[in-house]
């Protein structure tokens, strides 16, 4: 069968990726750059994340108010990224007017200023947007998790970064770490939308190619050594509420373990969105753990998570426990139902059943032009853009077998941690 | 300006529009580029029927109606639903009751099913309602801790001052607690009606077809009783400024709405009003009020304006969300250009992007399915007519700097307006 995209490497290492997809007189574009949190150092936390913040701040020939302007007056959508894995940016645009968006991205992946008096000015939105954060107690929790389970692996600190790296680290730190990683060979492009695939790529080559290849910096390998016990730890602060996140180790998403896993999410939680944009997930009523905290009284609300990650990350679920229990009781009913799915054959219709809400949301997702270039560029981000294209195949291929090893192997009290939020003045269970 | 393809956009040779005899509209457009099918609507039973002491009771029944009916319990509805990964779910505003739903094209006879029991056949069993009130109680004690959410509401509380637009719609503990299963029951006997519902559908469909399972579904639906939603009393505008602080202790950051009332999605000076608030916190990188907060100062990850209209009178107003410590810096900032804002208005440029932007922006906000069928109910509620969608870049060009600002003058009074502060 022929492909449905087209894939192309520069002569400088840049990949480009193109879907023709005709439903609307749109085009959206994303260039992705394999930099973020997990290439920073201690020091240095949250610096991909504010290099991305820089890159609206301006070259020679698009100063900063200037491109906010130019994308707006032309109806699009932009704004960027950054992750764990990744950083990335992306103009969604009517078609006639994308090359705005293409002559942007070539010109700030090498001329960007960044100015020490915008760097300055960043510096305090980027504080603002961490204290916002802080207001949340799921962030501060969830924070208090991450750095529990990733003693070694870079994964270990938010992406937007500590405090004190945030006041301290300098105009030059940041402009090196852009020079360093925002190269055409550390980066792809994917497109999708209404446009010619021989046309779009000669304009793409016309802007890109000319970027020299530089060598980046090799990427951080520390793999987190297998985890010898379960941590538990509380956060406290303000509310009236408590929260639970457990969150085990997971599987890396190329790891032929994560289908299962996904299943296996599908099963307890409810099944998780693959849509960035405008897809919308479904409600997760019937799920085991819906049913086990949610219907007993227990909880009032329970979410679970697995990240397509480039290594292996961690599999969460968040708990809103019933004002009325405490936390360990919740715990205890969420571990009866993990031993359950460990211990008993899943029916295959309950696999079946996963499937067919997978290609539900699945098709929800192409309806949306932006959608459909995220993932395009995204799955090259931890694998192939196969991967999206086989994903609802290789779910299909999954037995209660692999399902009961994934959940045997994974969710064990040894490979999590579980972390309480507990309000400010309210007794902490043993 | 740009031109755009007038026929990629919904109007009247391709809008179904049916009225049923009991009162129901359905408005349809077809998609067959989708596999999937997009549902949308509201009923005329919203908040304003509630009473002060049980508010929350419209909220509460619009929650509660997919928790049984008289064919299925909780369980079955959402095994129904989840098992071919379609979603259904109701919320009450002010005057409405809307709902939204999507499946695969396949699954529609069963979501229209699924709708109609819960419309027509909802049982509040009574665990199913004390499970929802422990949902909706800690709801409330996360809003009380969100100084965005605190923030807003206390904007909302200053600027509708009594007038009922000044309650939250899920209400408060207090009156969360005092609503009855028999008060449910009684609501949805007294209010949930035909008369008013509007349904717009949007994906693979036929609408002939369509049209004839929605009347199989729903045709038969009556409700004599259906009153007419209060009418509204007239808004009280602001005589002084008024500012008011809500304490959440322990909050790294406060939140902070500055504003005023604004107009009815039907007055005239809507869209100038629309237009001028582009420009004022919109467009770009939120406008000017970004400008200034974030980009020239630093202070604020977020600050920008909006302005909410609807069938009674809107609001409009800006938000940041600040460091506790600059409070008084952002509020200054705010202010000075509010008061720009209505002593110049705006610049020829800055309204040509703003018009640039309005209209260069509708192929993205109606690509898919969701957005078209948002378009087909704001046609409906503020009868914009069915072409509307093709006369905006004409009605969006029209607008002049002097009626932009005219709209400022009459809405925004920098020395009247009303300031909420939540945080620490």
């Amino acid at each position: 069968m022929k492909k449905p995209y087209s894939e192309y490497l520069l002569s400088n290492g840049f990949k480009v990726l193109l879907k023709e997809i005709h439903s609307a007189p749109l085009v959206s574009s994303w260039v992705w750059y394999r930099v973020g949190s997990r290439d920073e150092t201690t020091g240095h936390t949250g610096i991909s994340h504010w290099c991305e913040h820089m890159q609206f701040k301006g070259t020679p020939q698009f100063p900063s108010s200037i491109l906010d302007r130019a994308v707006s007056r032309d109806g699009g959508m932009w704004n960027a990224f950054t992750y764990f894995d990744w950083t990335t940016y992306f103009e969604t645009m009517p078609s006639d007017k994308i090359d705005l968006g293409l002559r942007i991205e070539a010109d700030r992946m090498v001329n960007s200023l960044f100015e020490e008096k915008e760097v300055a000015s960043e510096r305090t939105v980027i504080i603002s947007e961490r204290e916002g954060n802080e207001n949340e107690p799921a962030f501060l929790l969830g924070e208090a998790v991450q750095n529990a389970a990733f003693r070694v692996h870079p994964y270990h600190h938010e992406v937007v970064g500590d405090l004190s790296d945030l006041k301290s680290m300098s105009r030059d730190d940041l402009y090196a770490h852009y020079r360093n990683f925002y190269t055409p060979n550390n980066a792809v492009m994917s497109l999708a939308g209404d446009f010619k695939t021989n046309e779009m790529l000669a304009r793409i080559r016309e802007l890109f190619e000319q970027i020299p290849a530089r060598p980046t910096p090799p990427r951080i390998f520390r793999p987190e050594p297998a985890a010898c016990g379960e941590h538990r730890l509380t956060v406290e602060g303000p509310g009236e509420t408590t929260y639970l996140d457990i969150s085990y180790h997971a599987s890396a998403a190329k790891d032929p373990d994560f289908f299962p896993f996904t299943v296996l999410d599908s099963l307890l939680a409810g099944p998780s969105s693959l849509n960035m944009f405008g897809g919308g997930g479904i409600s997760n009523k019937t799920s085991r753990l819906y049913r086990a905290l949610v219907e007993k009284e227990l909880a009032v609300s329970v979410s679970g998570g697995l990240t397509a990650s480039a290594d292996p990350f961690l599999y969460s679920v968040v708990i809103t426990v019933n004002p009325k229990r405490k936390p360990d009781e919740v715990l205890a009913a969420f571990d009866a139902e993990i031993k359950h799915i460990q211990e008993q054959d899943t029916p295959v219709a309950e696999i079946t059943r996963a499937i067919k809400q997978a290609r539900a949301m699945f098709a929800y997702g192409l309806e949306n032009i932006t959608n459909q270039a995220f993932w395009l560029g995204h799955a090259e981000m931890f694998a192939a853009y196969d991967w999206f294209l086989g994903y609802l195949e290789r779910l299909a291929t999954v037995t209660p077998a692999d399902l009961q090893k994934v959940a045997r192997q994974y969710l064990r009290p040894q490979n999590r941690v579980v972390g309480m939020y507990i309000p400010n003045g309210m007794e902490v269970q043993a | 300006m740009k031109t755009i393809n007038q026929h990629s956009l919904p109007g009247s040779d391709d809008i179904f529009r049916r009225a049923l005899p009991n009162g129901i509209t359905l408005l349809v457009r077809t998609n067959f580029n989708s596999p999937s099918v997009f549902i949308g609507g509201y009923l005329p039973c919203g908040s304003l029927f509630d009473s002060d002491e049980k508010l929350g009771l419209a909220e509460f029944t619009a929650s509660a109606l997919l928790r049984g009916s008289e064919k299925r319990n909780f369980q079955q509805i959402f095994n129904e639903l989840e098992s071919v990964g379609a979603n259904l779910s109701f919320s009450a505003g002010g005057h409405t009751v809307g709902f939204s739903g999507r499946c695969l094209s396949e699954d529609l006879p069963l979501l229209l099913d699924l709708l109609a029991d819960a419309l027509l056949h909802p049982v509040f069993p009574r665990e199913q309602v004390e499970r929802l009130r422990a949902q909706f109680l800690t709801g409330l004690a996360i809003r009380a801790q969100d100084t965005a959410e605190m923030a807003s509401l206390t904007f909302d509380q200053i600027v509708f001052a009594g007038h009922p637009y000044a309650r939250p719609d899920d209400g408060w503990p207090e009156t969360i607690q005092a609503i009855t299963r028999e008060d449910l029951e009684n609501f949805h006997h007294l209010h949930y009606g035909p008369h008013g519902l509007v349904l717009a559908i949007v994906g693979a469909v036929e609408p002939e077809i369509l049209a004839s399972q929605v009347a199989s579904v729903l045709g038969e639906w009556s409700n004599l009783s259906q009153p007419e939603l209060p009418a509204l009393p007239e808004l009280k505008l602001l005589k002084k400024r008024i500012t008011r602080k809500i304490k959440i202790p322990g909050k790294s950051q406060a939140d902070i709405v500055i504003g005023s009332s604004g107009p009815h999605r039907k007055d005239p000076e809507f869209m100038p009003a629309s237009l001028g608030n582009s420009v004022l916190g919109q467009f770009g990188m939120a406008g000017r009020i970004g400008e200034v907060v974030r980009e020239k100062s630093g202070l604020a990850y977020y600050a920008s304006s909006s302005l909410s209209a609807g069938i009674g009178p809107g609001a409009w107003d800006v938000s940041a969300g600040v460091n506790p410590a600059n409070i008084q810096k952002v509020r200054d900032l705010i202010g000075g250009e509010i008061t720009r804002f209505v002593e110049k208005g705006v610049t020829v440029e800055e309204l040509a992007d703003s018009q640039s932007n309005f209209i260069g922006r509708l192929p993205l906000s109606l690509e898919s399915n969701a957005g078209v069928v948002g378009a087909l109910l704001n046609i409906e509620r503020f009868d914009l007519g069915l072409d509307y969608y093709r006369r905006y870049p004409e009605l969006v060009r029209s607008v002049t700097p002097d009626e932009v600002l005219a709209a400022a003058r009459q809405f925004l009074h920098p020395d009247r307006l009303a300031v909420a502060i939540a945080g620490s």
